[in-house]
């Protein structure tokens, strides 16, 4: 029993050419890819995508949606502009453009903290490319956060490789109540109520108001509680990805490292069949909206059975489940990663419970409100302030010296748990243990040789060989330093490298 | 690999520990000043057009 499991989080930055609101946003986020692709010496012509294993309309319910019935933002694998670009990383990741915006989909992790480092490496990455295209004036901003506050809203999505074999109607029926409450731990805080801002004020989360249904395929309209996107990227029979559409783009270390890791040990004990159900919520999408729109986190929920409970008292129970389970299981002694997740999450639900504001150090919401709360009181400003409105969206800026978020922890003022250093050598370095590295590390060591590469393969070029060459990897836990490390470090040229490949193998 | 090892300096496994939290037992005249830092230092950045920074941030909607 442990909170490890192959995941990962994938970011669509909003996207702003200062001075021109109606410059192109395909345009732009193409430019920044381009931009951090030239900065790292990699063709866009080469480590392109390989769409060959997409299927983004299969159901996880067990039926495809027909391709007339879907909606042209839902068809990912179908590029209808070529020049739009698509890289992948040394670190494993995939940079492109998706829709309107630029994406960094992080390279595939095991634990919690790698998730959180891996996600901060992307926003070096943004950095990065932002700081390329400053030389031209006007320049691309670049915002880590998931909604205008008019009425558009685009996604951090978190994906959770988990077993076949476990009912998803019972994924369902956990995670629902989990992610109605789930907010209130790692939400990003955000000015105004409804979809539009139409109404002055402050909630919870930047996504909440965005989901109108508690189950579907859909990821722009109509956005479900629990999403059944099902396209594993690994062998189908025996893996599921459960894709996460309802979290927010974090900046708290802690937050994020909650965001997940508490959505993988719930998710352990819905694989192990140990929950009941009396969790469940009445009117979850209606009470998903409340949560989110009670900073005094007072709002009661009603359960199915009768009982009415706060979310932090709701996460709470998740939470006693969780710790007994673990102990039951590990024999009291859990390892270093779920004890962490452990750790947080009951410290983070006391200060919650206590006092909100307690939670400043560690929720992004949080630390958000006690900023523009300052300001409401020393300006007498009203929540329908611009300046208000001004410092939510600047709070995700990606550059350091504009950032909010990123000033508050630079001085201290939030908790840091992966140091920068780490997080920097994770811009060009893979995680160890997945199939990242193998990817990765063939861009880092062949890049004349990798012409195409997605999350289950890498295609390769052979001098000599008229064929390409592909690589499969649906397993994600194979392909790792400790399996393929002394091979590949080995392999003098890419021939070398397959050959060896086919003989270990 | 080398680069990878992690610092945990904020470990704490034997529970909830108060000692992360010196802001809880702040008075509240500290909690002011704290906050005034702050504010201090982001007027320093903060876009100097409000009204027109967010009357400009528009977004297509996304996944």
């Amino acid at each position: 029993m442990t909170v490890r499991r192959v995941m990962g989080i994938e970011t669509e930055y909003g996207i702003v050419v200062p001075g021109d609101p109606s410059a192109n946003p395909m345009v732009a986020s193409g430019d920044v890819v381009t931009a951090y692709a030239r900065s790292r010496g990699i063709r866009p012509a080469r480590a392109s995508w390989d769409y060959a294993d997409e299927a983004p309309l299969r159901d996880a319910r067990g039926f495809d949606m027909g391709r007339g019935e879907a909606h042209p933002s839902q068809l990912t694998d179908d590029v209808e502009d070529p020049t739009l670009a698509n890289v992948v990383l040394t670190n494993g990741a995939r940079l492109y453009v998706d829709h309107a915006h630029p994406e960094y989909s992080s390279p595939e992790v095991t634990t919690p903290r790698d998730v959180v480092t891996w996600d901060r490496a992307g926003e070096l990455v943004m950095r990065e490319a932002v700081a390329r295209l400053a030389t031209v004036p006007p320049g691309v901003n670049l915002y880590k956060n998931n909604t205008d506050g008019k009425g558009a809203s685009y996604g951090t999505h978190e994906n959770y490789l988990m077993s076949r074999s476990t009912p998803f109607a019972s994924v369902v029926r956990h995670l629902v109540p989990f992610f109605v409450a789930r907010q209130v731990m790692c939400g990003s805080g955000r000015v105004g109520i409804g979809t539009d801002s139409r109404t002055p004020g402050y909630q919870v989360a930047q996504r909440s108001d965005f989901f109108e249904v508690e189950v579907g395929l859909e990821t722009t309209l109509k956005r479900p509680i629990v999403n059944t996107r099902d396209e594993p990227h690994a062998v189908a029979d025996r893996y599921r990805r459960l894709h996460v559409i309802i979290g927010d783009a974090n900046h708290a270390d802690v937050a994020n490292l909650l965001k997940v890791g508490t959505t993988s040990l719930v998710l352990a004990m819905v694989e192990a069949d140990v929950l009941a159900d009396d969790l469940a919520v009445r009117r979850p999408v209606p009470t998903l909206h409340a949560v989110s729109h009670d900073p005094s986190l007072r709002t009661r929920l009603e359960l199915v059975d009768g009982r009415r409970m706060t979310a932090v008292e709701l996460l709470w129970e998740y939470h006693d489940r969780t710790a007994r389970f673990v102990d039951e299981r590990s024999g009291g002694a859990p390892d270093a990663d779920t004890a962490e997740v452990l750790h947080w999450w009951s410290t983070v639900l006391d200060r919650l419970g206590r006092d909100p504001m307690e939670a400043r150090r560690e929720v992004d919401w949080v630390a958000k409100l006690a900023v523009l709360e300052g300001y409401r009181e020393r300006d007498g400003l009203g929540w329908g302030d611009p300046r208000l409105k001004a410092v939510d969206l600047q709070w995700s800026d990606v550059r350091p010296d504009r950032g909010i978020a990123h000033r508050l922890a630079a001085s201290g003022r939030l908790e840091v748990l992966v140091d920068d250093a780490a997080v920097a050598r994770a811009v060009t370095e893979p995680p160890t243990d997945t199939r990242a590295w193998f990817r990765g590390t063939c861009l880092t060591r062949f890049p004349e040789n990798v012409v195409a590469a997605s999350w289950d393969s890498v295609i390769f070029e052979v001098p000599g060989r008229r064929m390409l060459q592909r690589v499969p990897m649906l397993e994600p836990q194979r392909g790792t330093e400790a399996g393929i490390g002394e091979v590949v470090r080995g392999a003098p040229d890419v021939e070398t490298l397959l050959t060896a490949l086919g003989s270990a193998d | 690999m080398a680069g990878q090892e992690q610092v945990r300096p904020q470990r704490r496994d034997d529970g909830p520990d108060e000692g992360d939290a010196p802001e809880a037992a702040t008075a509240p005249a500290a909690q002011t000043s704290e906050i005034d830092d702050i504010l201090d230092e982001i007027d320093g950045v903060l876009e100097s057009n409000a009204e027109e920074f967010v009357r400009g941030f528009v977004q297509k909607g996304g996944q």
